[in-house]
């Protein structure tokens, strides 16, 4: 019995490519594997075991890695808000509804311990400066950061943290509802742009190889013409997958 | 059977001891030579099984303590009795094991069945005798030492003097004397006053073998610090640091999370400490800082695979190491049931494998490899095809012969040297 993952190759697999031609089209694209490996931190992040206090150590490894790839991605300039009105606001949403999503995994352990992202909250709040007073008050049960961070190790206030809970999670519908596309599809798609926007690379050309990710990684396998519509389905499963998990608290 | 948590022989290495997942320990006696069983010799039996820790529930936190006992370690034997300490992520407890093979008769106040007798009805004292009766060992908790520890409890180290030990968490670590339970000392204390600004952690904790006043910890980012007791009441001072320069050719997301160190152990001289990592164990002069002296590549393979190993969250599996006796030869385990040994003088390792089909009773184990490149040998084994739920992460070495206690998942496996 196999562990899941194990053979499809993640970007570990790079010697075993062969061939120009094939190593050409093969190279995975250093920030897709960036992008991928912050995805799947976070994921990490939030999927705390409930009944249990997650390991301390293990939550404090994925968070120094996921502040690493942070620090990387803002050196490079990849992690940069797009301050146009629309996007600009769809993207700081997103980061929103990521922060807020981490936190409410937290609080569907019924405020059981929960790891975090504190810089990820912290880049947030400098990148505010455009958006500030409205997402402000969208962002209410974001700040202040201390409350979160100090409940990122330590279960404090779990009432609190519940009714925290509910206003994000209020938010997080509100935020999708003002977008006001008619199928829920289409409110994705609209998002996932404004979030590739943000990663230049993913503009370019679509690797070819196998990932060792969820399916996220899997539909960038496909080359495709329409590189934003495989953007959009991998990015889809992904707040797919998160979606699933608020729904199901 | 449960999984096993820990194993630990005792002074002596007549008795092993085991933990497990649900809160059981159980002792294994080395069976003592005889004329009438001369192959007997070496062979572990059952000597006592008890319940050491159970779930208890966190009422403050909403959280449930597991009763998975994370260490056991003997105290040196100064009496007839055995002790030993089994921690689980909160509570540490003092047992004693002890063994009755002599039953008293002859009461004056009590009938044969333990009913007391009719004061009216005895006429005539007597002495009461001993009589032999079958052996019969019990185990009782003598001590319970709780409520000092906010994290998870992740080593407990008895001191050279035999009347202190130490417990360490993931943000601090407590002296204890074996006679106080309602009082520990703080000696260190790295919980940050911002915890946003936790990065690091300690994960593992050990006495000198000699030095009362010295013990180290490691970190999650591949750093040992050796503390002396007598320098400060408080050690967040440490007297040695000890860390290897990175190697910015092999720097990856990762490099933080494998640098991690898992365990850290004295050797029996006392002049060295091994520490294991995720890829590989390191063996440190105590008086080099710098670096290590030796290192030993336990899966280097698995260097290309970290992705999926961080997936699957193997990445984050604790393996142990031990010493032999002489300090000659280390080992520690691996995955597929692998364990691997590494004599430091004729620089020789070896691959063994702990399962059934492998073991048979009073077989040689046969050597295995790992097929690294394309083309694979006879009998060698591809990486792909390695089981990553078969991790051995307990090992034990006897403190005086070549006997070696395995731990595989909810198996024990015991190997001797082959004597002719």
């Amino acid at each position: 019995m196999f562990v899941r993952g194990l053979k499809r190759k993640c970007f570990d697999g790079e010697e075993d490519i062969e061939g120009t031609l094939a190593g050409i089209k093969a190279i995975p694209s250093y920030n897709l594997q960036r992008q991928s490996l912050l995805d799947m931190s976070l994921v990490k992040l939030q999927l705390c075991h409930m009944l249990v206090e997650p390991n301390l150590c293990r939550s404090v490894l994925i968070a120094n890695t996921v502040r690493q790839i942070q620090e990387e991605m803002t050196q490079d300039g990849t992690w940069q808000m797009i301050n146009t009105q629309s996007t600009g606001q769809a993207s700081l949403d997103r980061l929103v509804s990521t922060d807020i999503l981490c936190r409410s995994s937290r609080d569907q352990a019924e405020g059981k311990h929960v790891p975090a992202y504190g810089t990820f909250n912290k880049d947030f709040e400098s990148d505010q400066a455009q958006d500030s007073s409205e997402t402000m008050s969208t962002a209410s049960s974001v700040q202040p950061p201390r409350n979160l961070q100090s409940n990122m190790w330590e279960m404090e206030n779990p009432q609190e943290n519940k009714g925290n809970f509910q206003k994000s999670l209020d938010q997080i519908f509100e935020t999708l509802e003002n977008k006001s596309p008619n199928s829920v599809e289409d409110l994705f798609s609209e998002v996932d742009n404004s979030y590739y926007d943000l990663d230049t690379m993913l503009t370019g050309m679509m690797s070819n190889t196998k990932m060792g990710h969820c399916d996220s990684l899997e539909t960038f396998s496909s080359p495709t013409n329409t590189a934003s519509n495989s953007n959009c389905k991998s990015d889809l499963n992904d707040l797919d997958h998160i979606v699933e998990i608020l729904v199901e608290s | 059977a449960d999984i096993i948590s820990t194993v630990e022989f005792n002074y002596t290495g007549d008795l092993l001891a085991t933990g497990d997942k649900g809160g059981r320990v159980v002792i294994f006696q080395r069976e003592q030579e005889t004329k009438s069983r001369p192959l007997s010799r070496g062979e572990y039996n059952v000597y006592s099984t008890f319940q050491s820790h159970e779930p208890e529930f966190d009422y403050l936190k909403s959280l449930e303590i597991e009763e998975k006992i994370n260490k056991i370690r003997w105290l040196p034997q100064q009496n007839a009795a055995h002790f030993l300490l089994s921690t689980n992520d909160k509570t540490i407890k003092l047992w004693k094991i002890s063994e009755r093979d002599k039953r008293a008769e002859g009461y004056n106040l009590k009938d044969e069945d333990g009913r007391l007798r009719e004061p009216c009805r005895v006429t005539e004292l007597r002495v009461p005798t001993l009589k032999p009766m079958d052996l019969m060992v019990e185990a009782s908790p003598r001590r319970t030492f709780a409520n000092a520890h906010t994290y998870h409890i992740n080593s407990i180290s008895v001191n050279s003097d035999y009347a202190t030990y130490l417990s360490a968490d993931d943000l601090r670590i407590n002296l204890w004397h074996l006679e106080v339970t309602n009082r520990s000392f703080n000696i260190v204390d790295i919980k940050p006053a911002n915890m946003e600004e936790l990065t690091e952690v300690i994960t593992a904790a050990e006495f000198h073998p000699h030095h009362c006043n010295v013990f180290v910890y490691s970190s999650s980012k591949g750093t040992i610090r050796l503390c002396d007791m007598r320098s400060s009441a408080l050690c967040d001072q440490h007297s040695k640091f000890f860390e290897e320069p990175e190697d910015p050719s092999s720097r990856s997301f990762f490099s933080e999370i494998i640098s991690s160190i898992s365990d850290v152990k004295f050797s029996h001289s006392g002049r060295y400490m091994m520490t294991r990592d995720y890829l590989s164990v390191k063996v440190w002069d105590l008086n080099m800082e710098s670096r290590p002296v030796e290192t030993y590549q336990v899966h280097e393979y698995l260097r290309s695979k970290l992705c999926s190993l961080y997936e699957n969250d193997c990445i984050f599996d604790k393996f142990e190491c031990c010493w032999n006796g002489s300090d000659s030869t280390i080992m520690t385990g691996s995955y597929n049931n692998f364990f691997r040994t590494f004599e430091r003088n004729a620089h020789r390792d070896t691959t063994l494998e702990a399962s059934r089909e492998s073991s048979k009773p009073r077989a040689i184990l046969k050597p295995r490899k790992i097929c690294t490149t394309g083309k694979r040998k006879k009998d060698e084994i591809t990486v792909d095809s390695l089981d990553f739920n078969k991790k051995i992460l307990h090992t034990a070495w006897h403190p005086m012969e070549n006997i070696i206690a395995v731990a595989a998942t909810n198996n024990l496996y015991l190997f001797q040297e082959k004597v002719n």
